[in-house]
C-alpha cells in the first residue's frame, strides 16, 4: 500500500494526471456551459476532432503555435453555432443533431487532413508547446515542478475553473444561462432571449471544445492521428454528469478521471502480471459507468435540457 | 422575418420525398469538397455511381455492404421508436462478431454452425445493449452517454482477444482464428461476395415492420416512445418495454457482427466494422424510423460507401468523403422532418 502511496506522489505521475486533465476539463466545461443552458451537445467527440486538425494544421503551415490555437477555437464556435442552428434555431433533436455534427465534423477532419497532408507512412509533426515554469511556483517541492512546469495551456485551464464558476453564477449572462436552461418560459418573460442566450452558450461551449482539440494535437501528441480524440468526448459528457453540471465539481470529476486513467497508464508501463493493455485502456471508460450509476439517481440535469423553446407554443 | 408555424396536415407525397430531398441537397452541399479536391464534380460522382451500382458486380458489392447496415438501422430505428437512445449499435455489433466467431470456430456441421452462430451473436448484441437499459431503468443513467461510453469498452475487450489469447500465432497479427470452413455462409451468385446473411437482412426488415405496426409489443413500444405518462397511465410496463426493445435492438445489432463474419472475413479483426453501427443511426433517420424504409437508406449509403473508394483511387478525392456525407445526410435529413410539421411562412414587417 505505501508503494502505491509512493508512486502516486512523483512528480511524473502528478505531472501525468494534470496533463490528462487539461484538455477534458475544457471540454466538460464547454459541454456543461452548453447544457447549462438546456443543450445537450454530443457533437463534442467531432468537434474536439476537428479543432484538432484544424489547428494541427494551421500551426503547422504557418508555424505558429498561438495561431493554431485560434483557429482551434474559432472552428470550435463555429461547430457550436451549426449545433445551435439546428437545436436551438430550428428545435431539432438534440441527440440526433449532436451525432449528426460529431459524424460530419469527424469525416470533415479526416477528408481535409488527407486532402491537405496526403497519405504519408509517418504522420507529420509539429514542434508543439513546451513547458514554461512559473517563477516561485515551481520551487514548491513535489506540487511545483508537476503543477507549475507545465504547458501554458494547462495554466489557462487552471484560471478556467474560476472563472467559468463566476461567470455562471456572478454576472447577468450567467444568471440568463442558468435560466434558460431551467426556465425558458420565465427567462423569456423576464425580457432574456432564450434562443441569443443559448446561441451564445453553445458557441462558448463549443469554442472550449476547440481549445481542448488543440491541445491534443499540439501540446500532447504535437501530431494529427486518427486516434487522437478517441472518446474524450464522450467521457467529457459523463463527467459533466458525474460534476453535477457544476464548474468546480466538473473539474475535480475531470482530474478524478485523470487520475484513473494516469493510474492504468502506470499498470500498463510495469506490465502487471499478464493482463492485456486493453483491461486497461478501457478502465477509465468502465469507471466512468459505474460512477454515472452512483452519482445519477441525486443528479439534477437543469431541466429545460433536451427542450427545445419556441415562442409561440404555450 | 421568417417565422415557423405548425402544420395542420402533410401531403403524402412530401413525406415520400423527404428523404430524397434530403440526399440531394447532400450531394450538392459535398460537391463542393469535390471541387476544393480539385476534381469535377459530375466525374466523381459519376465514378461512385458506376462503382457501386454499374454492373452486377458491383450492385452485390453494394448489397453486401449495406446488409450490416440494414441491421444496425434496424436495430436503431426500434431502439429510437421507444425513445431508448441506443447509440451502442457499433459495440454490439463487435459483440455478435466476437461470439459468432467463437462458435463459428467449433468443428460441427454447416446449418447448425450457422444458426449457433447467428443465436450466439444476437445474443451478444442484446446483452451489450442490456447493460445501458438497465442502467437507466434501475440507476437512472443517461442511456446515450453509457451506451456510447460501452462502444469503447467492447472495442478494447475485442483487442484484447484478438492481440491475446486469439492472437494469430503463425503470422503475429492481431487477428482472430477463421472460423470453420464449413460455418462460411454460402454464397448466392458464384464469382461475387454475396452471402446468405444479405438475403436474412433483407428478410428482417419486413418481419420489424410487421413486428412494429402490427404486434402487441411494437404496439408498446411505439406508445412507450411518444409519450412514455400515458403508456404508463395505459397500464403498460415503461422499463418492461425498454428492456425488451434494448434486447431487440442489441440482437439485431449483433446479427449485424455475424454476418461480417459469417459471410465476409470470416474471422474477427480490429477494423472489421468501418463505423456500421453509427451508419445506422443515419440509415434509421433516412428511414424515418420505418423498418421498411431502412433497405433503401441502407442501399444508399453502401452505394456511397462502395463508390467512394473507386472515386478516390480515380480522382483523388480522399475516400473519406463518404464520412462527410453520411453526417451531412443526418443533418440534412432532420431539417427536412422539420418541414413534415411546420412550414416557413414570411412574417411582414407592416403584419
Amino acid at each position: 500500500m505505501s508503494a502505491v502511496f509512493e508512486q502516486i506522489f512523483q512528480v511524473g505521475f502528478l505531472a501525468a494526471i494534470i496533463r490528462i486533465a487539461t484538455p477534458l476539463a475544457f471540454a466538460t466545461l464547454g459541454e456543461m456551459f452548453s447544457e447549462r443552458a438546456g443543450v445537450l451537445n454530443l457533437g463534442i467527440e467531432g468537434i474536439m476532432l476537428l479543432s484538432a486538425m484544424a489547428g494541427f494544421t494551421a500551426a503547422s503551415l504557418s508555424g505558429s503555435l498561438w495561431l493554431g490555437v485560434l483557429v482551434a477555437v474559432l472552428v470550435g464556435a463555429l461547430m457550436g453555432a451549426l449545433h445551435a442552428l439546428f437545436t436551438v434555431a430550428l428545435g431539432l433533436s438534440q441527440h440526433v443533431c449532436g451525432i449528426g455534427v460529431t459524424l460530419f465534423s469527424s469525416g470533415l477532419a479526416y477528408f481535409l487532413y488527407r486532402l491537405i497532408f496526403g497519405q504519408q507512412s509517418v504522420p507529420p509533426s509539429i514542434d508543439g508547446f513546451k513547458p514554461v515554469a512559473i517563477p516561485l511556483l515551481s520551487g514548491i517541492p513535489i506540487l511545483g515542478p508537476a503543477v507549475f512546469n507545465q504547458f501554458t495551456l494547462v495554466y489557462l485551464a487552471i484560471l478556467a475553473v474560476p472563472l467559468a464558476a463566476f461567470v455562471l453564477y456572478r454576472t447577468p449572462w450567467g444568471l440568463s444561462v442558468r435560466m434558460v436552461g431551467e426556465n425558458p418560459r420565465a427567462a423569456d418573460s423576464a425580457g432574456v432571449s432564450v434562443i441569443a442566450t443559448r446561441f451564445q452558450a453553445v458557441i462558448l461551449g463549443g469554442a472550449l471544445m476547440g481549445l481542448a482539440g488543440a491541445f491534443l494535437t499540439m501540446a500532447q501528441f504535437n501530431a494529427f492521428t486518427f486516434g487522437v480524440v478517441s472518446g474524450r468526448g464522450w467521457v467529457a459528457i459523463a463527467l459533466v454528469v458525474f460534476g453535477r453540471w457544476d464548474p468546480w465539481r466538473s473539474a475535480g470529476a475531470a482530474l478524478l478521471f485523470a487520475f484513473v486513467d494516469a493510474l492504468q497508464l502506470r499498470m500498463q508501463a510495469s506490465g502487471l502480471g499478464h493482463i492485456p493493455y486493453e483491461a486497461f485502456l478501457m478502465l477509465p471508460f468502465i469507471f466512468t459507468i459505474v460512477a454515472m450509476a452512483f452519482m445519477s439517481r441525486n443528479a439534477v440535469a437543469p431541466s429545460a435540457l433536451l427542450k427545445p423553446f419556441r415562442r409561440e407554443e404555450r | 422575418m421568417f417565422r415557423l408555424e405548425a402544420r395542420t396536415s402533410t401531403p403524402a407525397w412530401f413525406n415520400l420525398a423527404l428523404p430524397f430531398l434530403a440526399i440531394v441537397v447532400t450531394l450538392i452541399l459535398c460537391s463542393g469538397l469535390i471541387a476544393v479536391a480539385g476534381a469535377g464534380v459530375t466525374e466523381a460522382y459519376g465514378v461512385m455511381l458506376s462503382a457501386s451500382l454499374g454492373d452486377s458486380y458491383a450492385i452485390t458489392e453494394t448489397l453486401v455492404r449495406a446488409a450490416p447496415m440494414i441491421f444496425t438501422g434496424l436495430a436503431v430505428a426500434i431502439a429510437f421508436r421507444a425513445k431508448f437512445w441506443n447509440i451502442g449499435a457499433e459495440g454490439q455489433l463487435l459483440a455478435g462478431a466476437v461470439a459468432s466467431c467463437a462458435v463459428g470456430a467449433i468443428p460441427m456441421p454447416g446449418y447448425l454452425a450457422m444458426l449457433l452462430m447467428a443465436l450466439a451473436g444476437a445474443a451478444a448484441g442484446a446483452i451489450v445493449a442490456l447493460v445501458p437499459a438497465t442502467l437507466r431503468v434501475k440507476f437512472k443513467v443517461d442511456d446515450v452517454v453509457s451506451s456510447l461510453l460501452l462502444n469503447s469498452v467492447i472495442y478494447y475487450a475485442l483487442m484484447a482477444l484478438i492481440e491475446g489469447p486469439w492472437k494469430d500465432t503463425f503470422s503475429g497479427y492481431p487477428i482472430s482464428p477463421p472460423i470453420e470452413d464449413s460455418a462460411n455462409f454460402p454464397v448466392l451468385i458464384e464469382g461475387t461476395r454475396l452471402h446468405l446473411g444479405v438475403i436474412v437482412a433483407l428478410i428482417a426488415a419486413p418481419l420489424c415492420w410487421f413486428l412494429i405496426a402490427r404486434t402487441t409489443l411494437g404496439f408498446r413500444i411505439r406508445v412507450t416512445g411518444e409519450n412514455a405518462e400515458a403508456a404508463r397511465y395505459g397500464g403498460i410496463s415503461v422499463q418492461r418495454v425498454l428492456l425488451s426493445t434494448a434486447l431487440l435492438s442489441g440482437a439485431l445489432a449483433g446479427l449485424a457482427g455475424v454476418g461480417e463474419v459469417g459471410g465476409v472475413h470470416f474471422q474477427v479483426m480490429s477494423d472489421i466494422s468501418p463505423g456500421y453501427g453509427y451508419s445506422g443511426i443515419v440509415v434509421a433517420m433516412l428511414a424515418r424510423l420505418n423498418p421498411l424504409g431502412v433497405v433503401p437508406a441502407a442501399l444508399f449509403l453502401a452505394a456511397v460507401m462502395t463508390g467512394a473508394e473507386a472515386m478516390s483511387r480515380a480522382t483523388g478525392v480522399p475516400a473519406f468523403l463518404s464520412d462527410v456525407i453520411q453526417g451531412t445526410a443526418l443533418l440534412a435529413m432532420l431539417v427536412a422532418l422539420l418541414f413534415t410539421a411546420y412550414r416557413i411562412r414570411r412574417v411582414g414587417a407592416s403584419a
